[in-house]
């Protein structure tokens, strides 16, 4: 059985959520089509492979670890021609990226490297024999497509946060690996890492987001979505792209079309109607809740809980109501 | 400067899609086409970037049947100077695919930039423009939204989850765009008339080998309307009752 490769995303010496998604991801598939192993690929700084056991709780059997003092950051060039050296070496049937920013810039690469087929932005994945079988919200998710890859390996990124990690244990045994090229030569070269400010978590990576439109209006009035997402406890806070171009919030809050694509355990939206634009963004997630004034926002066609009414008067009561839940748990 | 704009024509989202017969294309009843949104800002940035510079020229490039000229016209009218149809009667949803029909056309080039939008807005994959790179041997950044041109090289930011990279890069390269880099102007009447008179060639796509196919496309489910719907702040305590107890997510 051909294992499958799942790449292990990091920033600063970290793992982030994406690369136990993928893990679990590969894991899954490995799983339901007869067992077989899963590799995990981990790039970085030195004391990376420190991170591999992590990698090894959700699933994967063996950990490739390349490690280079240049390599901290992410670099576009040596970490593709890596990706593509292993799994030309390794014989992989598939490979599992994140649709993640750097995902989303390696994953091609790696692909017209090989020569081979992308499936982007999965929300599902399917080993069958003979064809790798991927699902992908189009069309504003209005549509869902169902893609066969033929050709190995299959090449697959997956929506953030449409997969949950789960931990199923392996050996996660390591292997040192060196770079396919000399760091050095790259001609793309990330000079600077600026985290955003404040330790917010981040909208990719929180399975609660609450998100704010023009309803709130005001900027002020974010404050009232940002104590809801601080009495949940582990919540981002999202925008519309209304709010973004007007400058509430910083265009990297907006979840849309031409935003960020999320998939959240759950999703509350308030103030905001539900334009095709924002449904784009969020459509995916698991639990939709909306509050909204307007008993025939569209937002309420895809909700799954809804509360009609004045937000300024449902929000407070809702954060009240999760910190008296909270409290007493 | 010489500029290259890769252009898609997407079908207007706002409107109902249906499904066609064969369960793996859209009925194509009432659709309307526009140019991707992110392309359009793609254009806007290599139109700017000429003007900046007082010389060069941005040319455009599409792959798709013949409907694809109307929004190389509509380009043109902006201001790019010539355009190109890569002739395809259907456009593949494999991207190395396209890619690799994009990159035969833009190896003879000899573009100073190669420019795309983040991603289409139908297909959302963002796949086509780093495999150009990749096939033409050229540098690439993605995703950028912010863009400082040297002679010779270049500085770009771009956005990730939480944090911001600033990356350097020579040319020629390969980009792209991300949403808020530069609004896309309309196009002028005077623009309008000059895209007449504007060169758009046509010539068969050299499309690659096509690996991801479209199995099946379906709608999804549809929601059958809230489980809870509640009135005013009254309603809360129901409402957390239920996200405690019947969709587990609080």
């Amino acid at each position: 059985m051909a294992a499958l490769l799942a790449f292990a995303e990091s920033r600063s010496g970290e793992l982030r959520k994406v690369a136990f998604e993928a893990v679990t991801a590969a894991r899954a598939a490995a799983d339901s089509s007869g067992g077989g192993e899963v590799h995990a690929l981990l790039i970085g700084a030195p004391g990376i492979a420190g991170r591999a056991e992590e990698l090894g709780r959700f699933g994967a059997d063996v950990v490739i670890v390349v490690e280079h003092p240049a390599l901290d950051r992410y670099s576009p060039e040596v970490f593709a021609a890596t990706a593509a050296d292993r799994l030309r070496a390794g014989g992989y049937r598939a490979a599992f990226f994140a649709a993640s920013a750097q995902g989303r810039d390696l994953a091609p690469r790696v692909a017209a490297r090989l020569g081979v087929s992308l499936a982007s932005d999965a929300t599902e994945v399917e080993l069958q024999s003979g064809a790798v079988v991927a699902r992908h919200p189009a069309y504003t998710g209005k549509v869902i497509v169902t893609l066969r890859l033929t050709g190995e390996p299959a090449l697959l990124s997956l929506r953030p946060g449409a997969i949950t990690p789960r931990e199923t244990p392996r050996p996660g045994r390591v292997e040192a690996a060196a770079p396919a090229m000399d760091p050095a030569s790259a001609r793309v070269v990330v000079t600077e890492l600026t985290q955003s400010a404040g330790a917010r978590l981040d909208i990719g990576e929180a399975p609660v987001i609450v998100s704010g439109g023009r309803g709130l209006r005001a900027p002020e009035n974010f404050k009232l979505v940002e104590d809801l997402a601080a009495a949940i406890g582990n919540a981002a806070v999202g925008a519309t792209r209304a709010v973004t171009d007007d400058g509430w919030r910083p265009p990297t809050d907006q979840i849309g079309q031409t935003g960020r694509l999320v998939s959240p355990d759950l999703y509350i939206a308030v103030g905001i109607s539900g334009a095709i634009q924002h449904l784009a963004g969020m459509r995916t997630a698991k639990t939709i809740v909306a509050i909204n004034r307007d008993k025939d926002a569209p937002i309420f066609k895809i909700a799954d809980y809804g509360i009609v009414g004045d937000l300024f008067e449902v929000v407070p009561r809702l954060t009240a109501e999760i910190r008296k839940v909270r409290g007493t748990q | 400067m010489k500029i290259a704009v890769c252009v898609k024509r997407v079908p207007d989202m706002e409107l109902r899609f249906a499904i066609a017969g064969d369960r793996k294309s859209l009925d194509q009843g009432g659709l309307k086409y526009d140019m991707s949104d992110f392309d359009g800002y793609a254009l806007e940035v290599a139109l700017r970037l000429v003007e900046k510079q007082g010389s060069g020229e941005v040319e455009l490039l599409c792959l798709g049947p013949d409907g694809v000229q109307e929004i190389l016209r509509k380009g043109l009218a902006m201001g790019a100077a010539r355009a190109i149809q890569l002739k395809a009667d259907t456009v593949p949803v494999d991207g190395l695919a396209i890619a690799q029909a994009l990159a035969a056309e833009l190896g003879t080039g000899g573009y100073d930039l190669i420019l795309f939008g983040r991603m289409a807005t139908d297909t959302a994959s963002g796949t086509v423009g780093p495999m150009v790179a990749e096939l033409l041997g050229l540098p690439c950044v993605t995703s950028i939204s912010h863009l400082e041109l040297d002679v010779g090289r270049g500085m770009a930011r771009r956005d990730l989850e939480g944090a911001t990279e600033t990356v350097r890069f020579p040319l020629p390269a390969v980009l792209t765009i991300d949403e808020g880099i530069a609004r896309p102007r309309l196009a002028t009447l005077k623009g309008i008339m000059a895209a007449k008179k504007k060169p758009l060639e046509v010539k068969p796509a050299a499309l690659g080998e096509v690996r991801l196919i479209v199995e099946t496309m379906a709608l999804p489910p549809e929601r059958s309307g809230p489980k809870f719907m509640g009135e005013g702040a009254d309603a809360v305590p129901e409402l957390v009752q239920r996200l405690h107890t019947e969709a587990k997510v609080l």
